[in-house]
C-alpha cells in the first residue's frame, strides 16, 4: 500500500493516468446521478433500482455486441428498452407506493432491484461481461499514458446525453411540467398538469438515461449482474455531495467521486476500491450530517 | 398574591437571524417565578422564534438565556428540558400511536433518574395512577386507551399539557394554547390554565392571540412587532397602549 | 396485548419449539434457520419497528457475529491466516470435543460484544441522521463490511471461511445447534417482552412517533438509540455466530454479509408481521420461512425472483401486516377502545 502511494507521487504519469480513468468514469456515472436527483427531486422517492437500470442497459449492449453488432448501436434500442421497463415497472410498482412514506417506497424500490437482478442473474449468470468495441487504443508519452478510444467516445455521447437532457428539461412542454412539479406538486396539479403523467415520464426518462449510461459502462468497464447497488450507492454519494437539481455541479462531484475511487483502487489494492466507495458514502453523509448538526438541525 | 418575586427565566439581549431577516433583535426580557406571563405580538413579530431559542432548540446568534441563574444559551434541547423548562407547540405534538395513557406515562420526569434506571420495569400502578388523576383533569379519562393520533386536534391539545404537568416543570411554555380550540371550550382553558398555575406552582409563559384568554389569565404581558419587544406592562395598561394598538393595525 | 395472551403464546412457543425436533426430525437445517430468522426479526422490529429508524444495515452485525466466531473457534487452537490460506488442501483442522465447545461458546460471547461494540462506534456517527438518509446510510454499511471481509485476506477474502467441523464424537450436531438458537431466540424474545415494559421502551416509541417531542420532553434520545441499536446487535451477531455454524462455510457476499437475503428478510418479515409487534415479528418470521422453503422446493431456480416479487406484493397491498390489520380490525383485542365506566 505505501509503495503504491509513493509511485503515485514520484511518477507523475501514473497519477495523470489514473486522473484521466477517473474523469472518463465520472462522466457516464454523473448521468446516472442525475437520472437520480431527477426522480428524488420530482416524485420524491429515492430510486434504489438506479444500479439495475444501469445493468439492464449493459446487457443489452452485451447482447447485441455478441451478433458481432458494435454496441455503441445498442444506444438508442437500451434507452427505448430500458426506458419501457422503468415505465411498466413506474406503472406497477412506484405508482402504488407515492403516496406511502419514504420507507416504503424505498423498500419498494429495493424490491423491484431485487427482482430484476435475479431476473439477470438466472439469465445471464454471475459472471462478468464486456461489450467489445474493438476501436484501439490511443498512446501518449512513450506508451506511459493508454486512452483506449471507446473512452474518448463515450464521454462524448455522455456529455451528448447530458446536453440533450437539458434541451428536454429547459425548452420542451413536458420538461416545464417536469420542473413545475418539482417545485411545488400542488400547484401543479391545480394549473392542469398531469402529474400522474409527469411521474410516468420522468421515471421512465431515469430509466432510459440509466440505460444508456449502462451501454457505456459495458463497454468501458465490466457488466456483473450483481454490481447494481454499488452504482445505486454511486449516484446517490454523488447526489448527497452535489444537492439536487445542478447539472453542472453534479458532473463535478462525480469526478470527484470516480477519481477518488480510481486512486483508492491503486493505493489500497483493486478488491478495496468497492468497499472504500461504500466508505465514501458513509463518510458524506456523516460529514454532511455533522454539518446540519452544528446548526441544530439533522439530515431528513 | 405571590410572595416569591424571583427571575425565573431571563433573556438579555438575545438576536436571531436566518439568512438575511432579523427575526429576533435585542431581546430582553423577564419572567417572574409564579406568575402568568403573556406574549403578544402580530404575526411574524418573532414569538415563536424566541421560544424556540429558549429552549434551544436553534441557539441565539448573540445574548444570553438565563434559566435559574444559570445560563442555558449554548445547552441542547433534552438537557434543558430535564432542568425544568417546558414547552408545548404550536402545531401540537403527540406521541400518535400510544395511546394517552402511555403518552404521559413516558412524559413523567426523568430529572433525577440515571441511565440506567430506564431498564426498568415502568408502567407500574403507581405511574398509572398518576396518569389516570391528569388525564381525568382534562376530562379525557374515558379515551385513556385510544391512540393518540385518534383523538380531535383540541383533545390531543389538552393531552399534550398535560404531557407537560406531568413531567412537573418549573415553567411552562405555551404556545397558542387555544389556537384550534373550539371556542365554547376555551373557559374552561383558562380555568385550568390559572388552577396549573396555582395547583401544580408552574409559571407560565403563554404565547397567545386570542385577547380575552390573555387578558384574562395574564399577571404581565410582553408585546413585540418586528422582532422587538415594544412593550411590557399589566393587561390593562397593554390595552390601553397607543404603541401596541398601532403594532396590530400596522402602521 | 393483555398479559394472558403473552403467557399463552409463550407457553405455546416454548412447547412447539421443543417437541418440533421429535415431529420433523427432516427438517432439522430449516428449524434451526427458522429460529435465526425469529431472532434477526425481533431484533430488527426493536430498530426499525419500534424505534422507526429503518436500517438495511444490522446484516452487518449478523456478519460480524459469523465471522468472529468462526475466528475464535479456529484461533483458539490454529493460526486463522495459515487455516485460511490452506482452504481446500491440507489444514484439516480436528479438534477434540472440549475445543469445539469452548471454542463456540467464547466465539459466540464475544461476537456478542463485538457486534455490540461496533453498533456503538458507528451509531455514534450514523444514528444522527434520520429517515431515508439513515436507510440509504446503513444499506452502504452493509456493503462495506461485506467488500472488506471480502477483500481481507486473514480471513479467507472472497472465497470465503471454512467453520471448522464438529469432532466425530459429537454426533447429533444438528439438534446442538438447533437448541442452541433456540435458546437465543428465546432470551432475545424475553429481553424483546421486557424492554417493552421499562421506560425505554416506550422511549423507543416516542422516537418513532416524534423525535424532535420526546427531546423537548427531556428523553436522551441520543443514549436510548444507540443503546437499542447495541442490544440489536449483540443478538443479531449471537444469531450470526449460530447461523455460521449451521451453514458451514461462510461466503462474505453470500452468506454474512448478505443484503439481497437475509438484510431484506429481516425487514420483510417483521413487515408481513406488523411493524412495532413483537409478537407480529414472530409470526411474521414462521410465515415467511415456511413461504420460503415452499418456494425453493417448487420454484427452483426462479425462487429468489419469487422471494423479490413477494416483497414487492407485502409492501404494496400489505403494508400494514397481520398484526397491524387485526389491531385496525378488532382495536378491542389490543386493548384500544373508549371506556365510559368512572374512575
Amino acid at each position: 500500500m505505501l509503495d503504491n502511494l509513493i509511485i503515485l507521487f514520484t511518477v507523475p504519469t501514473v497519477s495523470l493516468q489514473l486522473l484521466i480513468d477517473g474523469i472518463m468514469i465520472g462522466a457516464v456515472l454523473a448521468i446516472a446521478a442525475y437520472g437520480l436527483a431527477l426522480v428524488w427531486g420530482v416524485m420524491n422517492i429515492i430510486n434504489v433500482t438506479q444500479g439495475e437500470y444501469v445493468m439492464l442497459g449493459g446487457f443489452v449492449a452485451v447482447i447485441i455486441s455478441s451478433y458481432g453488432i458494435n454496441p455503441f448501436f445498442a444506444l438508442p434500442i437500451a434507452v427505448l428498452i430500458v426506458g419501457l421497463v422503468g415505465f411498466l415497472v413506474y406503472k406497477t410498482v412506484i405508482k402504488r407506493v407515492l403516496d406511502k412514506d419514504i420507507f416504503t417506497s424505498l423498500l419498494a424500490t429495493f424490491g423491484v432491484s431485487i427482482v430484476l437482478q435475479q431476473l439477470m442473474n438466472t439469465y445471464f449468470g454471475a459472471d462478468v461481461f464486456v461489450a467489445q468495441s474493438n476501436l484501439g487504443t490511443l498512446y501518449f508519452l512513450n506508451y506511459e499514458i493508454s486512452l483506449p478510444i471507446v473512452k474518448i467516445v463515450s464521454l462524448i455521447l455522455t456529455i451528448c446525453i447530458a446536453l440533450a437532457l437539458v434541451y428536454v428539461l429547459k425548452y420542451t412542454r413536458m420538461g416545464q411540467a417536469i420542473r413545475a412539479t418539482a417545485q411545488n406538486t400542488r400547484a401543479a396539479k391545480i394549473l392542469g398538469i398531469d402529474t400522474e403523467k409527469v411521474y410516468a415520464f420522468t421515471y421512465a426518462l431515469n430509466a432510459a438515461i440509466c440505460g444508456a449510461c449502462g451501454v457505456l459502462i459495458s463497454m468501458i468497464y465490466t457488466i456483473h449482474a450483481y454490481q447494481g447497488l454499488s452504482y445505486t450507492l454511486r449516484s446517490f454519494t454523488i447526489v448527497i455531495l452535489a444537492g439536487l437539481g445542478n447539472i453542472g455541479t453534479v458532473l463535478l462531484s462525480s469526478f470527484g467521486i470516480a477519481t477518488s475511487e480510481t486512486l483508492a483502487g491503486f493505493v489500497l489494492g483493486a478488491e478495496f476500491q468497492i468497499a472504500f466507495m461504500f466508505f465514501v458514502l458513509i463518510c458524506v453523509l456523516v460529514w454532511r450530517n455533522m454539518h446540519m448538526r452544528s446548526k441544530r438541525l439533522y439530515l431528513k | 398574591m405571590h410572595d416569591k418575586k424571583e427571575k425565573i427565566l431571563t433573556v438579555k439581549n438575545a438576536h436571531k437571524n436566518f439568512g438575511g431577516v432579523v427575526a429576533n433583535k435585542n431581546i430582553s426580557l423577564e419572567v417572574i417565578e409564579g406568575n402568568i406571563t403573556g406574549l403578544i405580538g402580530p404575526n411574524g413579530s418573532g414569538k415563536t422564534t424566541l421560544f424556540n431559542s429558549i429552549v434551544g432548540y436553534h441557539p441565539v446568534d448573540s445574548g444570553q438565556i438565563y434559566f435559574d441563574n444559570q445560563e442555558i444559551s449554548a445547552m441542547t434541547i433534552d438537557s434543558i428540558a430535564r432542568l425544568g423548562l417546558l414547552r408545548t407547540f404550536q402545531q401540537t405534538r403527540v406521541y400518535k400511536k400510544l395511546n394517552c395513557v402511555d403518552n404521559l406515562i413516558i412524559s413523567i420526569s426523568n430529572k433525577d433518574t440515571r441511565f440506567i434506571d430506564i431498564f426498568k420495569p415502568f408502567k407500574n400502578k403507581e405511574n398509572i395512577e398518576k396518569a389516570h388523576d391528569l388525564l381525568e383533569f382534562v376530562g379525557l379519562y374515558s379515551k385513556r386507551l385510544l391512540f393518540a393520533g385518534e383523538l380531535s386536534f383540541g383533545q390531543q391539545k389538552l393531552l399534550e399539557l398535560v404531557m407537560a404537568l406531568i413531567n412537573e416543570p418549573r415553567i411552562l411554555l405555551l404556545d397558542e394554547p387555544t389556537a384550534g380550540i373550539n371556542p365554547t371550550l376555551i373557559n374552561g382553558l383558562i380555568e385550568r390554565l390559572k388552577k396549573i398555575n396555582e395547583n401544580y406552582k408552574i409559571t407560565l409563559f403563554i404565547i397567545e392571540h386570542n385577547m380575552r384568554v390573555i387578558m384574562n389569565v395574564a399577571n404581565d404581558i410582553y408585546c413585540m412587532a418586528n422582532g422587538e419587544i415594544i412593550a411590557h406592562d399589566t393587561p390593562k395598561a397593554i390595552q390601553e397602549s397607543q404603541i401596541v394598538r398601532d403594532a396590530y393595525l400596522g402602521q | 396485548m393483555d398479559k394472558k395472551y403473552t403467557y399463552i403464546f409463550l407457553a405455546f412457543l416454548f412447547i412447539l419449539s421443543t417437541v418440533a425436533p421429535f415431529i420433523f426430525p427432516n427438517y432439522m437445517v430449516q428449524m434451526t434457520e427458522l429460529l435465526i430468522l425469529i431472532i434477526l426479526a425481533l431484533t430488527w422490529n426493536l430498530i426499525g419497528g419500534q424505534m422507526g429508524y429503518n436500517s438495511f444495515g444490522n446484516i452487518a452485525f449478523f456478519g460480524i457475529g459469523m465471522y468472529v466466531t468462526a475466528v475464535l473457534q479456529v484461533g483458539l487452537f490454529y493460526d486463522v491466516g495459515v487455516y485460511n490460506a490452506a482452504r481446500g488442501g491440507g489444514a484439516e483442522l480436528i479438534l477434540s470435543e472440549m475445543q469445539y465447545i469452548t471454542g463456540f461458546a467464547t466465539g459466540l460471547l464475544l461476537a456478542g460484544f463485538i457486534g455490540a461494540l461496533t453498533a456503538l462506534f458507528l451509531g455514534l456517527f450514523i444514528l444522527g441522521m434520520r429517515g431515508h438518509y439513515f436507510a440509504i446510510c446503513t444499506l452502504g454499511l452493509g456493503g462495506m463490511f461485506g467488500e472488506i471481509f471480502a477483500a481481507w485476506e486473514w480471513v479467507g477474502a472472497g472465497s470465503g471461511m471454512t467453520v471448522p467441523n464438529p469432532p466425530a464424537s459429537l454426533e447429533d450436531t444438528g439438534s446442538i445447534l438447533y437448541y442452541l438458537a433456540f435458546c437465543i431466540m428465546l432470551l432475545t424474545l424475553l429481553a424483546m417482552l421486557y424492554l417493552n415494559k421499562t421506560r425505554f421502551g416506550l422511549s423507543l416509541c416516542a422516537i418513532r412517533d416524534d423525535e424532535d417531542k420526546a427531546e423537548s420532553m427531556g428523553i436522551k434520545t441520543v443514549y436510548i438509540k444507540i443503546s437499542a441499536w447495541m442490544i440489536s446487535a449483540f443478538f443479531v451477531a449471537l444469531a450470526g455466530g449460530v447461523a455460521g455454524n449451521l451453514k458451514k462455510f461462510i461466503d462474505p457476499r453470500d452468506t454474512a454479509f448478505t443484503g439481497e437475503t437475509y438484510g431484506i428478510w429481516m425487514i420483510l418479515m417483521v413487515i408481513l408481521g406488523g411493524k412495532g409487534y413483537v409478537w407480529g415479528a414472530v409470526i411474521g418470521a414462521i410465515i415467511f420461512q415456511i413461504t420460503k422453503e415452499l418456494f425453493w422446493t417448487y420454484l427452483l431456480g426462479w425462487q429468489r425472483v419469487a422471494l423479490g416479487l413477494l416483497i414487492l406484493i407485502v409492501i404494496i397491498f400489505f403494508p400494514q401486516g397481520i398484526m397491524g390489520t387485526l389491531r385496525d380490525k378488532y382495536p378491542r383485542l389490543f386493548g384500544v377502545y373508549v371506556d365510559d365506566s368512572k374512575k
